[in-house]
């Protein structure tokens, strides 16, 4: 029997791999990519394992509107990438040292 | 099952507001490129457009529309009027600067309205989904506009450290909004607080959503801890962009923490209250002490900012009409001394230069005295020093926080203010006591020189004056709780 935790725990891990992909990686700004659509992914889980618990349909509806916004960034995120290799040649997350942050 | 219309009323100024983009953007495409400025004035027509319908629906009562997820209040309407004057003062300010840069373009003008929708759904939202979808639409426009210079290879860089930071506080806040939601079983954020009072879930639950919602929301206000975005974005994007990012969403973000934390989470303010005064503790002391090192002004007003997101946020620890309605007051006072500060920036600078250094500011007094005057209001403004508008609302913040009890957060504040005092007045020196670098002229438009006037003049008249925008802050709050 799949139970309510399951769901939550399964959401949490891999929001935390999501976390953890922002913080650890540093190679290329398309894992970066990735590792926030991991993020939000997670939270649809956990709001469609809610949805369900709770029998209330709010929060599928929220998921409809997560995964519009992911893909709507996801497009801009793409766009700002193109624009950066554009201008360095590269995309490798050490790289971007222009200003120091 | 029956259908019905909802109320369109409290959401008029949005929906003309989205109409007008399509205007603007279609005008934009028909007017090609010698009549640019159309898009400009059209831009400026929508914003009055908008302030004349908000002022018409404005009523001290709460009205609820399209099923509780809309919500106008005397606080949504008074801080979409604020919203409207700061982005058409931003529209002033930059048209010179971006029209030099070639950025003078119609995706500008309708990036900027409509991350004003997006701001203008912050401060109206009563229920999660429209909250995020505010956040979202102003936050992707954001990125958009600081990547907006295509071929600089500074400011795709911003852009994209912001984009990624940005999505990862979206990616918090989303967290924790689900927390709430699976605890509360509803996305309505006055069904909150009579969810948590009636306390059918875990305390714990909460304080889990809750400690991922702040991280959210401190990402945005870009308060320490989660403050690394803002000065790379401030230096690296264009100073248009900057001095865009950099005030009006402000405003929003402060109605977004009212809606969130006061009206949502009320219940669990004990709970935040600690929260809050780490960041603002961390937020002050990062803020001044790092900006005393920076030799780009953006990057001084960025970590500035980060100090004074530090004051805002112990208007929220002081909890109450009082603590609310004196962070508000803040808020507004920060747009203007941000608007005037970037506005000079952009005035100093001319075709292929940036007068982004701190010396580009020697000697100002020399070249134009009247405008080294402002810098000179605007600077004592943020330092806190009276009789401008930045003292009242410390003193303001100061006195609510004392009535809630935090004697030692006072004391830390004002010693951190004091420390604070030394880079706004080291720019004085520069303009008032060196040489200068420079001598070219500094050559601007009638209208802006009324504008940075009248700035100016507000910073001063509202620091000696300050009972009518604080009696506004303090009735938008009242009518609002």
């Amino acid at each position: 029997m799949v139970s309510l935790s399951h769901y939550l725990v399964l959401g949490a891990v891999l929001f935390a791999i999501g976390v953890v992909g922002i913080f650890l990686n540093r190679k290329n700004v398309i894992i970066l990519l990735m590792s926030i659509e991991l993020m939000l992914l997670a939270v649809n889980i956990n709001f469609v394992a809610f949805s369900y618990y709770l029998q209330d349909i709010a929060g599928q509806i929220f998921v409809f509107f997560i995964l519009t916004v992911a893909a709507a960034e996801a497009a801009i995120g793409l766009a700002i990438l193109v624009a950066l290799f554009r201008n360095l040649r590269t995309i490798n997350v050490d790289d971007l040292d222009k200003l120091k942050g | 099952m029956d259908f019905l219309l909802p109320d369109f009323t409290p959401a008029y100024p949005e929906i003309f507001l989205l109409f007008m983009i399509c205007v603007v953007m279609l005008a934009d495409l028909f007017a090609g490129e010698k009549n640019r400025l159309l898009s400009f004035y059209l831009s400026l027509l929508t914003l009055a457009g908008c302030a004349f319908i908000t002022y018409g629906i404005y009523s001290t009562e709460v009205r609820y529309t399209f099923s509780g997820m809309f919500v106008g209040d005397a606080m949504s309407d008074t801080l979409k009027l604020m919203i409207y004057l700061t982005v058409a003062a931003v529209l002033i300010y930059s048209r010179a600067y971006i029209s030099l840069r070639g950025l003078l373009k119609g995706e500008f003008f309708s990036l900027t309205l409509f991350a004003t929708l997006g701001m203008m759904v912050m401060v109206s939202a009563s229920h999660l989904i429209t909250l995020y979808l505010g956040i979202e639409l102003l936050s992707l426009s954001l990125y958009a506009m600081v990547a907006l210079q295509r071929e600089s290879a500074v400011a795709t860089e911003a852009a994209i450290k912001f984009f990624v930071l940005g999505a990862l506080a979206s990616g918090f806040l989303l967290y924790g909004m689900s927390m709430l939601y699976g605890a509360t079983g509803t996305l309505h954020i006055s069904e909150l607080t009579k969810s948590i009072q009636q306390g059918t879930a875990d305390h714990d639950i909460f304080v889990v959503g809750l400690v991922f919602v702040v991280a959210g929301i401190s990402f945005k206000l870009s308060a320490v801890p989660f403050h690394m975005w803002a000065p790379d974005v401030y230096e690296g994007a264009p100073t248009a962009i900057t001095l865009f990012i950099g005030s009006a969403p402000k405003l929003a973000a402060f109605g977004f923490v009212m809606r969130l934390l006061v009206e949502g989470l009320g219940e669990l303010a004990t709970d935040w209250q600690g929260m809050l005064v780490l960041l603002s503790v961390a937020s002050m002391a990062v803020g001044n002490f790092v900006a005393i090192a920076q030799l780009n002004i953006k990057r001084m007003l960025a970590y500035s900012t980060i100090s004074h997101v530090g004051f805002v946020l112990l208007g929220f620890i002081a909890i109450g009409e009082n603590g609310y309605s004196s962070a508000m007051f803040y808020v507004i006072a920060y747009v203007l001394m941000t608007l005037g500060a970037f506005g000079i920036i952009m005035l100093l600078s001319r075709e292929g230069f940036e007068a982004d250094k701190i010396s580009d500011f020697k000697g100002l007094n020399q070249r134009s005295p009247w405008l080294a005057f402002m810098m000179l209001l605007i600077m004592f403004s943020m330092a806190g020093v009276p009789p401008m508008i930045g003292f009242y609302a410390k003193l303001a913040v100061f006195q609510a926080v004392l009535e809630a009890g935090y004697v030692w957060l006072v004391v830390v504040a004002v010693v951190l203010a004091l420390i604070g005092a030394f880079y706004y007045l080291r720019i004085i020196k520069f303009m008032y006591f060196d040489a200068p670098e420079d001598t070219r002229p500094i050559l601007f438009k009638p209208d802006v020189r009324i504008l940075i006037s009248t700035n100016g003049l507000a910073i001063v008249l509202l620091g000696i004056f300050p009972q009518a925008l604080m009696g506004l802050s303090l009735s938008a709050i009242q009518h609002s709780m």
